[in-house]
């Protein structure tokens, strides 16, 4: 039966990868997503899950074991976190390039240097342009949810492209939270079965990663824009048919405007600080203030259109941006800006939250007081 | 029909860019007769990946997988686990990649599939350099060996470390089977691929491949080359099985190790005391090798 448990972020996100039943789990531990693995080996050495763990020596093994696994054709799962997700870099786009839909927890964290354990969104946001699709969250069954969700979208005939689902290290991983756990039965009739059509198969032999030429290779990549594109509808899709099954949904799987209908102002956030600027906005708006929320879940693809029409009556829109550029500012507020450009609104972009430093409610203020003063963006430390 | 017990159906198919002479398709195409079709390839970035699979031809008449350099046993452990997840016990599973590959860039992805005792043959062919992106030294180019990032000078006479002892450092890991083979002899190199795919757990072979424009060696020497590499003991054919060494194949006229340098461009600014050191260097290792025939140099202690 479905139930209700208090668990922690990781832990909800092991249970929502073994109800989708992956065959293949090339695990390495790093912190903050460690806890994973963790759950995901108890789940196999108590036979608890059908799947074949593989204990890589590196996170460069876990995505090339991950990617070996995709070629034979079989669901297969990992998860990693900031100097492992940047180790991976290299087959990230090998990965989308050969159009295999897996699915990759990210607890997102800092990358060094100087060292930090802590949460931002430089480990992902550093990825944003090798093919995967990139789909953050804001609470814990928010990335339950995703997990599940992400199987669909990936493994759709349209999309065939793999997803990162980027959940805030510690602040989701480690926090406990009620997460409404679904049923094998409700996932399963939600989920099919993988079944690809191409896959190394000694009765068919094909071959994978092939040499490309200059007179083929933009196409391949051509193919993967088109295909990033489908996936804006998709998840769309997804999103209402998962609202269908289990009641839930996250705007409109890609983003979600929160009290903007009146709104002259209104704050752009990722992931676990969209909870703090809610409480935020809740209070201003009922001293009479017109602020807004958008949610932004989806960073690549990035949903153009919507943003724009969430943005339509807005003046001047503040970006949090959890990680920067450095030397040009932070990257999602250099996206927002471009997708926005030609629109009436002004973005300002806020640097904020770099190796854990706290975005309290004070520091949302501090923001929605400067861009209600048409004062510029800076370093909201 | 076969013969020889050798298949005469091809699994890698001509046509390839490969050289003329080249020592590592000639390796692979016996590789393959031995293997037979029921076998997924995995091979790291190199000469044959570009030379085999130019978009939308491939040579490849199994299935075949390439993702990038460092990576081949990790892809082939992630192969190896989707078939046992389908229950697949048949297939089998050759990892290929050039010394390069397997010395250097990919030696802690190989290490880590050796550890994990999965189920594959890891086969390293060793033309002692990074022969596709130039003729770079590696940690399996020969001694005093000129190629372009250690080129013959008028300080430094070429590379000057020994070869990194990879078949010794992979039996190390208490797997069940490492052999080295060279396309000199493919009747063995035949038999040891055979015996390596029927053991349950990883094996390692590692072949000799000449290289034509790399060795500065004419096309038509590739095979004289490498009978003087054995001849000399430089390239000695053992097995490791189960911890115990066998020496497969001992020269009948043990040859002087000038004989096999002279035939190469990339020993040609060799000196006198240059050739010594190495006759002293190969003398060494065949006498470790001859001195421990038959015995048990690893233990599996598991």
């Amino acid at each position: 039966m479905s139930e209700k448990k208090v668990i922690s972020g990781a832990e909800g996100v092991a249970i929502a990868v073994k109800l989708c039943k992956p065959k293949v789990l090339p695990m390495y531990p790093i912190t903050p997503s460690t806890l994973v693995p963790e759950k995901l080996s108890e789940f196999v050495f108590n036979g608890e899950i059908d799947s074949k763990m593989i204990h890589v020596e590196s996170e460069h093994s876990a995505i090339s074991a991950l990617y070996g696994a995709y070629a034979t054709g079989v669901r297969s799962f990992t998860a990693t976190a900031s100097q492992g997700l940047a180790l991976m870099h290299e087959i990230l786009p090998i990965v989308s390039g050969s159009r295999f839909p897996a699915v990759m927890f990210v607890a997102n964290r800092a990358l060094s240097g100087p060292l930090s354990i802590w949460n931002d969104h430089s480990d992902s946001m550093s990825e944003r342009d090798q093919g995967w699709i990139q789909l953050h969250c804001e609470s814990n069954q928010e990335a339950f949810d995703t997990i599940i969700m992400a199987y669909r979208i990936a493994e759709s005939k349209k999309v065939l492209l793999p997803v990162m689902v980027c959940a805030d290290g510690f602040y989701l991983t480690h926090a406990y939270e009620p997460i409404q756990i679904e049923d094998q039965e409700k996932v399963d009739a939600f989920l099919p079965d993988y079944t690809p059509e191409h896959y190394l198969d000694t009765t068919n032999p094909k071959t994978f990663g092939a040499f490309a030429q200059p007179n083929s290779y933009m196409e391949f990549k051509e193919e993967e824009e088109k295909a990033m594109r489908e996936a804006i509808r998709e998840i769309i899709k997804v999103s209402k048919e998962f609202d269908k099954s289990f009641g839930r949904k996250y705007g409109n799987g890609l983003v979600e405007g929160i009290n903007l209908e009146e709104a002259e102002y209104a704050v752009l956030g990722v992931g676990s600080v969209c909870g703090t600027i809610r409480e935020v906005i809740k209070e201003l708006n009922e001293q009479g203030k017109k602020i807004g929320l958008i949610k932004l879940k989806s960073i690549r693809p990035l949903p153009v259109e919507d943003l724009k029409i969430l943005c339509k009556d807005l003046k001047i829109l503040g970006v949090i941006d959890k990680h920067a550029s450095i030397g040009f500012g932070g990257a999602l507020t250099n996206d927002i800006r471009s997708a926005l450009m030609g629109e009436k609104v002004k973005v300002e972009g806020f640097v904020a939250g770099l190796g854990g430093r706290d975005i309290n409610k004070e520091k949302i203020k501090e923001l929605i007081n400067t861009i209600m003063k048409n004062k510029e963006g800076y370093w909201l430390k | 029909m076969a013969i020889l017990g050798i298949d005469e159906k091809e699994y890698f198919a001509s046509g390839h860019r490969a050289c003329a002479g080249c020592g590592e398709a000639l390796a692979i195409r016996h590789i393959l007769k031995a293997a037979g079709p029921k076998t997924i390839i995995a091979q790291a970035t190199g000469c044959m990946e570009v030379v085999s699979t130019p978009y939308p031809e491939s040579s490849w008449e199994v299935p075949w997988v390439h993702c990038a350099f460092e990576n081949t046993a990790a892809v082939a452990s992630g192969v190896r686990a989707a078939l046992d997840a389908k229950g697949d016990k048949e297939t089998n599973i050759i990892a290929i990649g050039g010394d390069g590959a397997s010395f250097d860039i990919g030696f802690g992805s190989l290490s880590g599939a050796l550890e994990r005792g999965t189920r594959m043959l890891y086969i390293a062919t060793d033309n002692e350099a990074y022969m596709n992106t130039g003729i770079q030294r590696s940690g399996a180019t020969f001694p005093y060996a000129n190629t372009t990032t250690s080129p013959a000078g008028k300080v430094i006479p070429g590379k000057t470390q020994p070869k990194k002892p990879l078949p010794f450092i992979a039996a190390a890991h208490g797997i069940k089977y490492v052999a080295t083979a060279s396309v000199m002899n493919l009747m063995d190199l035949h038999m040891k691929v055979k015996k390596a795919l029927s053991i349950n757990g990883p094996t390692m072979i590692v072949v000799l491949v000449p290289c034509v424009p790399g060795w500065k060696i004419d096309s038509s020497s590739t095979i004289d080359v490498a009978i003087k590499a054995f001849e000399t003991s430089i390239s000695p054919l053992y097995e490791i099985e189960e911890g115990v060494l066998t020496i497969n194949q001992k020269p009948s006229e043990k040859k002087k190790v000038e004989e096999y340098l002279m035939m190469q461009g990339r020993f040609k600014h060799l000196l006198p005391e240059h050739i010594k050191k190495i006759q002293e260097y190969v003398d060494a290792r065949w006498k470790y090798l001859e001195e421990n025939n038959g015995k048990k140099v690893f233990d599996n202690l598991f």
